[in-house]
């Protein structure tokens, strides 16, 4: 048990790095939410877990719990408000970035 | 055993949390600031979670679950702030 606890530790840290990573790295608003969202909702479901499968059958565990499904609800809306408020707010995106949008806006960035 | 891992993740999450702070100085939008702040919360819920089985004290948990909940709060409030100019 002990080893499977540490092996969903350094899964959810692997995914926190490669989140870290990419918005240290990556070059616009949209990219970097893009990297760290993701990242982010699975390395804080992993590690979270591991504790679940520390903490046994418990009322920790159940906090535990909600905190995962508050996470997972939450970190991905929190996502989409702030791309929105960036689109909004006529972020500029990277180099070379292509857009599909048909609107006035989209045919303006092109 | 575990608690001594406990605390080394800890250490280690800080170290990532520190390094999320140079986009959140740096960072050439404000939209990307409200991003690395979104990062940091969701790294600090995890890391007071990690403390609290580290040093068993359990009830830090309600602290991590307030924690969440208040920097979904606080994301929302910025990210409306941006797009409208004010919070009416």
């Amino acid at each position: 048990m002990e080893i499977l606890v540490i092996i969903f530790l350094l899964a959810g840290m692997f995914f926190f790095v490669v989140g870290v990573v990419g918005l240290l790295r990556l070059p616009d608003v949209y990219c970097r939410l893009h990297a760290t969202t993701k990242c982010d909702t699975l390395g804080a479901g992993l590690i979270l877990f591991g504790l679940v499968l520390f903490a046994g059958i418990s009322v920790d565990s159940v906090k535990l719990l909600l905190i995962i499904l508050f996470i997972w609800l939450t970190n991905p809306t929190a996502s989409h408000i702030i791309a929105h408020a960036a689109y909004r707010n006529n972020e500029p995106t990277a180099e070379g970035t292509h857009t599909l949008d048909k609107t006035e806006r989209g045919a303006a960035c092109d | 055993m575990l608690e001594t891992v406990f605390v080394a993740f800890a250490v280690l999450l800080s170290a990532a949390t520190f390094l999320c702070l140079f986009r959140a100085v740096l960072g050439p939008s404000a939209a990307d600031r409200v991003v690395a702040i979104n990062v940091i919360g969701t790294k600090a819920v995890v890391i007071i979670s990690l403390i609290s089985f580290a040093f068993h004290q359990e009830y830090f948990l309600d602290v991590a679950i307030v924690y969440a909940l208040i920097s979904f709060v606080a994301t929302v409030g910025i990210a409306k702030y941006l797009e409208k100019g004010s919070l009416e």
